[in-house]
């Protein structure tokens, strides 16, 4: 295995400098080529052509610098997203004990992902293959050039394009490890997360994003789902498989009666905002470009989150008599979790609309349904994106707006607001979907890694913490 | 020899160690603590869950001084620890056999 990665790494690397120095070159060529003086007329006009050839090559080329330059930021926002910003939110949130076991589990899959991305998932997930999951000819990142793809993304690299849909690959299966934190065994987490990506996020992305896809809406599905940025994707499967995990692995040792409160409001608080920062690239980003649609997505993203802070926030305020800071963040996230899928279809006035809905509805899934069934998703992750992250999808459905982006075409109707009354089924097809790919693969992953090694830590060692348990250190050496 | 150990509000605790020094007192050991007496905690809210807080912090300060300097050292904490409402606090006082400067092995009330 370790030869060929290194040596795609390798000529990858080698094809990026011929490259840069041939684009250096033709560059110097427009800039001296003037038509000569004295010439014939014949002469002069091959002269014009040529530099007007020039120039467009010049003007697709600025354009895709332009277009490249975001999407590499995009890129880097959204793995900020993962680390520091979900492992510092979910980090806070836990007992001082399981800091570092959870900020790990949350890192273990930058690495791990990024791995198996570039040896199978890439493939799986956005190769040529069936309506459900992709083939396995770009494996090893075969074919994944620097070359755009038209049907992907017709101004960027395709490696911008494959670089950008891992850090979505990364954050996904970190999102579900806020359901099984302070009692899953790293070793099985690990075993767990490579099967989930396998089997569940890599089909899932396929129907949605990928070509041929069942529910590709921008490539002629049979069921076109709108998911700009990954709200079925990423949201409904991560948190839908969270509470799966959640009432799989059973409740943390002396739950509920043992008060188990967030150690570090003040981390999650920076983890949060480096969270709603980061999803400008998450969002705004799935234009994959960096035209007037990245501006819609990225001013509806900020709306929704606001909204959405202000309305978790007022229900607590009644509900509690305070406002807390907590609550606030919680919000916001839960926003950003929500416009997900709408960013890029939606005007700003519905993105307010879809945040305030979305900061109110999460609040009650997190405060009222967890504590009517009893089960312990211990940061919410169901609560917060997997609600979130359905209702999003299916407000898409009614919000979506041909001006914003007329995916099926100029003037044609998107949304159940706009007269078309289909797309709200379409959406509910997508959600369903993923609901159901989430439960039933995570149930027979989670089936076939208890069998294997066990998925839980032992009652001692769930005792001590799992930083010292798992890991063989602490966050917090007060001695020194 | 006697050992003071006050616990004090935390936000008191600039002018109680201002207080001692003071009326001369040399040394003292100052410990981030949580504790309640009859003071009633709080409720906190996480997320709609409710936890009761009763261990609330304080800093625990412990000095040792002289039998003469007792009184003079136990007003001056009291003096300055006191907002008059519920929660400021207590005072031990202990007996205390011997002290050792570690340095150089004095012994007794010289080694305060």
């Amino acid at each position: 295995m370790r030869l060929p990665v290194a040596k795609v790494f390798l000529s990858l690397l080698f094809g990026l400098i011929v490259v840069g120095s041939v684009m250096g070159g033709s560059r110097m060529l427009a800039q001296t080529a003037a038509p000569a003086a004295g010439a014939s007329q014949a002469d002069r006009i091959a002269a014009l052509e040529k530099q007007n050839a020039d120039n467009a090559a010049l003007i697709a080329a600025a354009q895709t610098a332009g277009d490249n330059g975001w999407m590499l930021v995009s890129a880097a926002l959204v793995l900020m997203m993962s680390g520091p910003g979900l492992a510092l939110f979910y980090g806070g949130l836990v007992r001082k004990k399981n800091i570092l076991g959870t900020m790990m589990q949350t890192f273990a899959m930058m690495a791990v992902i990024t791995v198996l991305w570039a040896l199978v998932t890439y493939s799986l997930a956005f190769g040529e293959g069936n309506a459900f999951i992709g083939g396995l000819h770009n494996m090893f990142l075969n074919g994944v050039g620097l070359a755009p793809d038209p049907k992907y993304a017709a101004t960027i690299p395709l490696q911008t394009f494959m670089v950008y849909q891992l850090m979505f690959a990364i954050i996904t299966p970190a999102l579900i490890t806020g359901a099984f934190a302070e009692r899953m065994k790293f070793s099985a987490m690990l075993v767990f997360m490579v099967l989930w990506a396998l089997f569940v996020y890599s089909p899932m992305a396929h129907m949605v994003w990928g070509k041929g896809g069942l529910l590709n809406a921008a490539l002629g599905g049979r069921f076109p789902t709108l998911d700009f940025a990954g709200g079925t994707v990423v949201h409904v499967t991560s948190g839908v498989s969270a509470l799966v995990t959640a009432l799989y692995l059973g409740k943390r040792l002396g739950y509920p009666k043992v008060p188990m409160p967030p150690h570090s409001v003040v981390l999650s608080f920076i983890g949060a905002c480096l969270l709603w920062v980061g999803w400008f690239g998450f969002n705004a980003g799935s234009a994959l470009s960096s035209g007037t649609l990245a501006t819609s997505a990225f001013v509806a993203t900020h709306f929704g989150a606001a909204a959405a802070a202000i309305g978790w926030s007022v229900a607590e305020w009644i509900r509690q008599g305070k406002p807390s800071a907590l609550g606030a963040i919680s919000g916001a996230v839960a926003g950003l979790v929500a416009i997900t899928p709408a960013a890029g279809f939606v005007t700003p006035m519905s993105a307010l609309w879809i945040g305030l809905i979305a900061g109110v509805f999460c609040y009650f899934m997190v405060v009222k349904v967890k504590a009517a069934f009893g089960y312990d998703d211990s940061l919410d992750a169901f609560g917060v994106h997997g609600a979130g992250g359905t209702m999003g999808a299916i407000l898409t459905g009614i919000f979506a707006n041909s001006v914003i982006n007329p995916i099926f075409g100029a003037g044609k109707a998107t949304g159940l607001l706009e007269g078309n009354a289909h797309q709200l089924l379409n959406q509910i097809v997508g959600v369903a979907i993923a609901w159901s790919l989430s439960i039933v693969g995570t149930l027979i992953i989670l089936f076939i890694v208890d069998k294997l090694i066990g998925l839980r830590v032992s009652e001692d060692d769930e005792r001590e913490g799992l930083d010292l348990s798992q890991h063989g250190e602490e966050g917090y050496d007060w001695a020194h | 020899m006697q050992k003071i150990e006050a616990v004090i509000q935390p936000s008191k605790l600039d002018a109680v160690k201002d207080a001692l020094v003071e009326i001369g007192v040399e040394g003292m050991t100052i410990t981030e603590a949580r504790g309640h007496g009859r003071q009633k905690g709080h409720t906190e809210f996480y997320r709609g869950r409710e936890y009761s807080v009763d261990l609330l912090p304080k800093v625990k300060l412990e000095v040792v001084v002289t039998d003469a300097m007792l009184d003079k050292a136990v007003l001056a904490i009291t003096t300055a620890a006191r907002t008059g409402t519920i929660g400021d606090g207590k005072i031990f006082i202990s007996k205390i056999d011997e002290a050792i400067r570690i340095r150089n092995d004095e012994r007794g009330e010289t080694a305060l």
